[in-house]
């Protein structure tokens, strides 16, 4: 058996703090707890408790009330299994002791076993409290997922001893109560039955003692569960973004760390959505004009690996026709990443309210619109003519060598820009 | 009125404050070709102090460090140094942050994305007394004053922006560099540059109210 003061040395505790300590415990630690407070060694204790037995079961009472009590250690990595063979000699010397009080004295019958009653009652109690702890029951249930800690304790509380123990504990009271009783009937004189009434109330008060903490201490329990839970929801949902996103682009960037072209193309992929997680509300492209512009623009940079530097003043609803100013902004910014040869395009787009614009812009090639084939669909069919269909209108200034700007409008319904403007709000 | 660097015929002088050292030493790097690095500073409290001490032209400005950020070394420096200009060079594009920092005093902001050429170029422009807007920042700026008919508004004068300041801004959202954006208006570049200063002005000075009204549309407060 180990000694106090090896105890301090090896772990000395944090604060002078009377607790229950995980190590070093036989039953629940208590005598453990009481010399490490005190600074005694905790054999001393535990002798002291055992001899106490003596006096109508004071050392039993004593060590269940202390049980109740004392709040246990907070967890400090692997606890150690208790050694149950520890218990013995504490057995034999507490059987020893009881015995020869029996011998002794056996004038004090009844107010030995009345004592000794009420102990068995205080015990059934506080193994009862015990093991309604919720946040235990919780972690019986949660079955396989357990910290390697939580196994230490867990394993000598699995479902069935929880059960078991709960029916003893009862059992220890009903038992206790019914042996106060059978002590007090048999005399029948005025004066035991009062004794009777006066330890039923006491029996009470002490059911009384029992639940209200538990209780308390279960709302508390579930209280603070619940904000554990919701931080590690937040915590587990920043750690599955920066999982699924950033890690995987970090790797993909060291594997292609030669190729500076997809390189940037992946950084940049992942600023963008980590700049919107950020900061930007999540809106849906199919309902937003300013999302379905930017997704619109993530994709072509994307794609064709340039940087779409994208302004967006205002936001309206999405329809039909806002869709389709969409595309061909869309196939505009294609045109300038294609075409261009330049890294940079910037895209503009601002909500009015009688009308929606949007202007691409790059400083590449440019080029003659009068020179493009009329077979080629792409500025003809792509921009211009979706922007006629839809009651917009698509210019186009290009100049070789000074760049190109497509410059879209889109005269606004006047619902949907009123209903924008509400959701703005 | 102090004269400025170009004046006087000497190499700007340039202070960075930022909480990465990583990225003072690369920023360094790069504008070291171009101008005199003065100084570096990681926290609030060493740019105030070494800022007052150095005096440099131009201050480029961490907007997050841990303890206040940008914003405070503007508050604890304008005061009592207005000559030294300030340079917002965040990886943040968020608005808050911009308009923010604009509001504080900053002559400008820049991502950190921005490549070196840009940045002496703007750190130039901002040392000349002229304000540096992105067109994200021009972006900012217009949805900040989206005109609101229906909203009064306390000091019209103060708080509105006149129709070729928005014009203006416009076009810098739209990419366009001063150059050509006086050729398209058919004005001087000194004019284009008058406008943006005065835009940077009303952003600065506009009211409290303007500024609660425009942070409350977006949830901020």
């Amino acid at each position: 058996m180990r000694s106090a003061a090896i105890t301090a040395t090896a772990v000395p505790p944090p604060t002078r703090r009377l607790y229950r300590p995980r190590e070093h415990r036989v039953i629940a630690g208590v005598a453990a707890g009481i010399a490490r407070h005190l600074g005694i060694s905790v054999t001393a204790v535990r002798i002291a408790l055992v001899l106490l037995l003596g006096f109508n079961g004071l050392g039993l009472l004593l060590y269940a009330v202390f049980w109740a009590v004392l709040p246990l250690q907070a967890p400090t990595g692997v606890t150690p299994r208790r050694d149950l063979v520890l218990l013995l000699p504490f057995g034999a010397i507490g059987l020893g002791v009881v015995l020869l009080q029996a011998l002794v004295s056996s004038d004090n019958g009844v107010a030995g076993t009345v004592g000794w009653l009420v102990a068995v009652i205080a015990v059934g109690a506080g193994v009862i409290w015990h093991q309604s702890d919720p946040t235990r029951r919780s972690q019986w249930t949660d079955g396989a997922s357990q910290t390697p800690w939580l196994a230490a304790v867990v394993a000598e509380s699995d479902r069935r001893s929880f059960v078991f123990r709960f029916i003893g504990g009862g059992v220890l009271v009903a038992v206790g109560v019914i042996g106060v009783l059978a002590v007090f009937l048999p005399k029948g004189n005025l004066t035991t039955v009062f004794n009777g009434v006066i330890f039923a109330l006491v029996g009470l008060l002490g059911v009384g003692v029992v639940v209200a903490p538990l209780l308390w201490r279960t709302f508390s329990q579930l209280r603070s569960e619940r904000e554990g839970r919701i931080r590690e929801q937040e915590r587990a949902e920043v750690a599955a973004m920066i999982h699924d996103q950033v890690l995987h682009t970090l790797a993909l960037i060291q594997r292609n760390s030669t190729d500076i072209k997809e390189v940037q193309r992946l950084a940049r992929g992942q600023e963008r959505s980590l700049r919107n997680w950020l900061y930007k509300p999540a809106a849906s492209p199919t309902e937003r004009f300013s999302a379905a512009l930017e997704q619109a623009a993530a994709e072509v940079e994307d794609t064709y690996a340039i940087s779409v530097e994208t302004v967006v003043v205002g936001d309206t609803q999405c329809d039909e026709r806002v869709a389709a100013l969409v595309a061909a902004a869309r196939e505009a910014l294609v045109n300038a990443a294609r075409h261009a040869g330049v890294r940079t395009v910037s895209l503009y787009a601002e909500v009015e309210d009688d009308e929606l614009s949007v202007f691409v812009r790059d400083r590449g090639a440019g080029f003659d619109l009068n020179a493009v084939e009329d077979t080629r669909h792409g500025v003809r069919g792509s921009i211009i003519g979706r922007m006629q269909r839809h009651g917009g209108k698509a210019v186009i200034r290009s100049e070789p060598g000074d760049g190109t700007e497509v410059r879209l409008t889109l005269p606004a319904s006047r619902d949907s820009v009123a209903a924008g403007k509400e959701n703005a709000r | 009125m102090t004269e400025t660097a170009a004046e006087e015929g000497r190499r700007l002088t340039v202070f960075l404050v930022d909480d990465h050292a990583m990225f003072r030493a690369g920023v360094r790097a790069e504008l070291g070709v171009h101008v005199d690095v003065v100084g570096e500073a990681s926290s609030v409290a060493e740019a105030v102090a070494r800022i007052a001490a150095t005096e440099p032209d131009v201050v480029l400005l961490d907007v997050h460090m841990p303890d206040g950020g940008g914003r405070a070394v503007l508050d604890a420096m304008r005061r009592t140094h207005p000559q030294v200009k300030f340079l917002a060079l965040s990886v943040s594009d968020a608005a808050e942050d911009v308009i923010g920092l604009i509001r504080a005093g900053a002559r400008g902001y820049v991502t950190k994305t921005i490549s070196p050429d840009e940045l002496a170029a703007a750190v130039r422009r901002v040392a000349d007394g002229d304000a540096v807007f992105s067109p994200r920042l021009a972006g900012f700026v217009l949805d900040a004053f989206a005109a609101r008919p229906d909203v009064p508004v306390a000091d019209p004068e103060l708080d509105q922006l006149t129709n070729r300041e928005r014009e203006v801004l416009r076009l810098l959202a739209r990419g366009y560099a001063y150059k050509e954006i006086a050729k398209e208006l058919y004005i001087s570049i000194k004019t284009v540059e008058t406008h943006v200063s005065n835009v940077l002005r009303k952003l600065q000075m506009s009211n409290r109210y303007e500024l609660s009204r425009w942070a409350a549309d977006r949830r901020l407060v």
